[in-house]
């Protein structure tokens, strides 16, 4: 048995290495004083220095965040609501667009970006800020849909009556009963729409105009060039308000936990 | 003269092509406790949902007060339903749960605030306000959604298998409360069972369902001691049905040749001879082994012993007589012949039904 427990210790820490070591490697290089993330010279905050003053990168960062907040929004509202409908409506063709829904998920992103960019240049759309939300807006809706969805499944159908019997007209009842349910699908949802759309290269390669660079395509042209350090530095702080984030919804759903219930 | 508080004219209900409910027209007055009985797929929840708006009837009318409600909403119905699973808002207090109804609307906080506190004492919670349905047992939450069904004085109160869930011992005591407090409050309840006991115990009238269709109406003993068919005579209690045709009659007794030769007394107006019939006797009327009385003779094949009472399972001929005695006297031994017998005034007469 003692045995057994070393190897699996063993084991865990191999799996934390192989999956931890990259980012610790890159935040160190963030604290580098050689421009090339190759030899690990000395320490600086020099390239936290060059950062701010990089306004390229900035508005690269300052897109990229305008982009997901935006899009996950309004994914997160379609979504909610079409997942609600989907469940509660009967209409033709119900059980297809139910399957159909899984294949923006499945389908490769280069497809979908082709497919978007088609749909631009037919509808002469100009590339920029608008085509690049729109992108992102329809590739996350089915990933809400199908979070909510597996949350509306496990709601009691009765709820919703018994709130329509108590004298809750039926945006009442969405409003107080259904949504409050569904939170935790809207969340995860949410959560999604955000972190996809905060590192998506290949859709925004062909969805996005000159100056609607966000922060994933700057880096990806900045390889052909070298990722300088001040690249380590922005991600090392990005890193940081995850871990931050993180911590946070941990402490919140763990303080759900203990009163018994999940929210 | 009883004010009828709700009434079914003409309701049928379909689904798809399946008939569920066959034109049923029922008067239900003010204040009574009115059970819905048949076994499951009989149509009583259908009849529930209907009054409360949840379903609409196929065709007939459903009126509330005097008013045809048979298109409204249940919203625009001032009645409550009590859902068999309570269906409590799993994210609400048991105080906001109960003040819901009022809420929606739109009383102001301080009276919602007292008649919460009202309620709460009604149904026994107090100190359960800051509570989630999850921290309650099965019998709290009933009187939860109970008290947040009556805070909205409803005309009526439907209750659809509202202690299905519960255990036996917890069951009786919640029917009890429930009597009780039916008739303090005096609130119409329309409640629906398949549990014949419970239907028994808590209603002043009982209507008997069988495929959609209404069978009998009657108070718990009317229905009990005169069914007007077998199958309210087997869904009621437990019967033992001995089958005849009638070879005489005079103009005190009626005769009653079964298969076997036997000759049974019965009292009766309403048949002729010839006639088909079924003589139904409770398990309790049956007596055993009384002298200068015996009709049928036959062997014990079972005793059950059940606490209060003794159950004996007699074989006569082909079929099993039940008999039940008080306590536990140990008068008989299975494999004992025994003869069969009761008080002619015991035996209800019923019209044989075809294939039973």
């Amino acid at each position: 048995m003692k045995h057994n427990k070393k190897l699996d210790n063993f084991c865990l820490i191999l799996v934390m290495i192989f999956l931890f070591l990259p980012i610790f490697v890159l935040i160190l290089f963030s604290f580098n004083t050689s421009r090339l993330n190759i030899v690990f010279e000395g320490f600086t905050f020099h390239w936290y220095k060059d950062l701010f003053s990089n306004r390229m990168l900035l508005d690269s960062l300052g897109n990229t965040l305008i982009v997901a907040v935006i899009s996950t929004l309004i994914s997160t509202i379609v979504g909610t609501i079409s997942a609600y409908a989907l469940k509660k409506y009967d209409f033709p063709f119900k059980n297809f667009i139910n399957e159909l829904l899984y294949i923006p998920v499945v389908i490769p992103e280069i497809v979908l970006g082709i497919s978007l960019l088609c749909i631009y240049t037919v509808l002469k759309f100009e590339l920029g800020m608008m085509t690049l939300i729109l992108s992102h807006i329809s590739f996350s809706i089915p990933f809400v849909i199908i979070s909510v969805r597996s949350v509306l499944e496990q709601m009691d159908p009765n709820l919703e009556q018994a709130a329509s019997d108590l004298g809750a007209s039926k945006l009442k009842t969405f409003f107080y009963i259904v949504i409050p349910s569904l939170m935790p699908g809207i969340f995860s949802g949410a959560q999604l729409a955000f972190t996809l759309s905060l590192d998506d290269v290949v859709i925004s390669y062909f969805t996005a105009g000159p100056d609607s660079n966000t922060l994933p395509l700057q880096i990806y042209s900045m390889i052909k060039t070298g990722v300088t350090p001040d690249v380590n530095a922005l991600i090392t702080i990005m890193l940081l308000i995850i871990f931050l984030v993180l911590c946070v919804s941990m402490v919140i759903n763990i303080r759900n936990l203990n009163k018994g219930e999940l929210k | 003269m009883k004010k009828v508080i709700v009434k079914l004219e003409n309701f049928s209900k379909k689904f798809g092509e399946k008939e569920i409910i066959k034109d049923i027209n029922l008067e239900i007055y003010e204040g009574e406790f009115l059970t819905f009985l048949g076994s499951s797929g009989c149509g009583k929840t259908t009849i529930l949902r209907s009054i409360s708006g949840l379903d609409t009837p196929s065709s007939g009318k459903v009126y509330i007060d005097g008013e045809d409600v048979t298109n409204f909403e249940p919203p625009q119905r001032q009645v409550n339903t009590i859902f068999q699973n309570y269906a409590l808002f799993p994210l609400m207090t048991v105080e906001k749960n109960i003040a819901f109804g009022l809420k929606m609307k739109k009383v102001p906080k301080e009276e919602i605030q007292k008649r919460v506190t009202k309620m709460l004492d009604l149904v026994h919670l107090n100190g359960y306000e800051k509570r989630k349905p999850k921290e309650l047992s099965g019998g709290e939450q009933q009187r939860v959604s109970i008290a947040r069904g009556l805070i909205n004085n409803p005309k009526v109160l439907l209750l659809d298998e509202p202690l299905s869930a519960l255990d036996l011992k917890l069951r009786k005591k919640m029917q009890l409360e429930l009597k009780q407090l039916q008739r303090k409050l005096g609130i119409t309840f329309i409640y629906v069972t398949h549990d014949q006991e419970e239907a028994l115990s808590m209603s002043d009238r009982i209507v008997v369902l069988k495929d959609g269709r209404i069978e009998q109406i009657g108070t718990p003993v009317e229905v009990y001691e005169n069914p007007k068919s077998l199958y309210v005579a087997d869904f009621l209690g437990e019967a033992n049905v001995f089958k005849g045709k009638i070879t005489d009659r005079n103009n005190k007794y009626t005769l009653v040749t079964m298969q076997d030769g036997s000759v049974l007394k019965c009292y009766e107006k309403q048949f002729n001879l010839e006639d088909m019939v079924s003589l139904v006797v409770r398990p309790e009327n049956i007596k055993i082994n009384v002298k200068n009385k015996a009709f049928l003779r036959g062997k014990i094949v079972e005793q059950v012993y059940d606490g209060a009472f003794t159950k004996i399972h007699i074989k006569y001929e082909k079929q099993i007589v039940k008999s039940m005695i008080s306590g536990n006297d140990k008068l008989h031994q299975v494999g004992d012949e025994v003869t069969i017998s009761w008080d002619i005034e015991d035996a209800i007469v019923l019209r044989s039904e075809d294939g039973e």
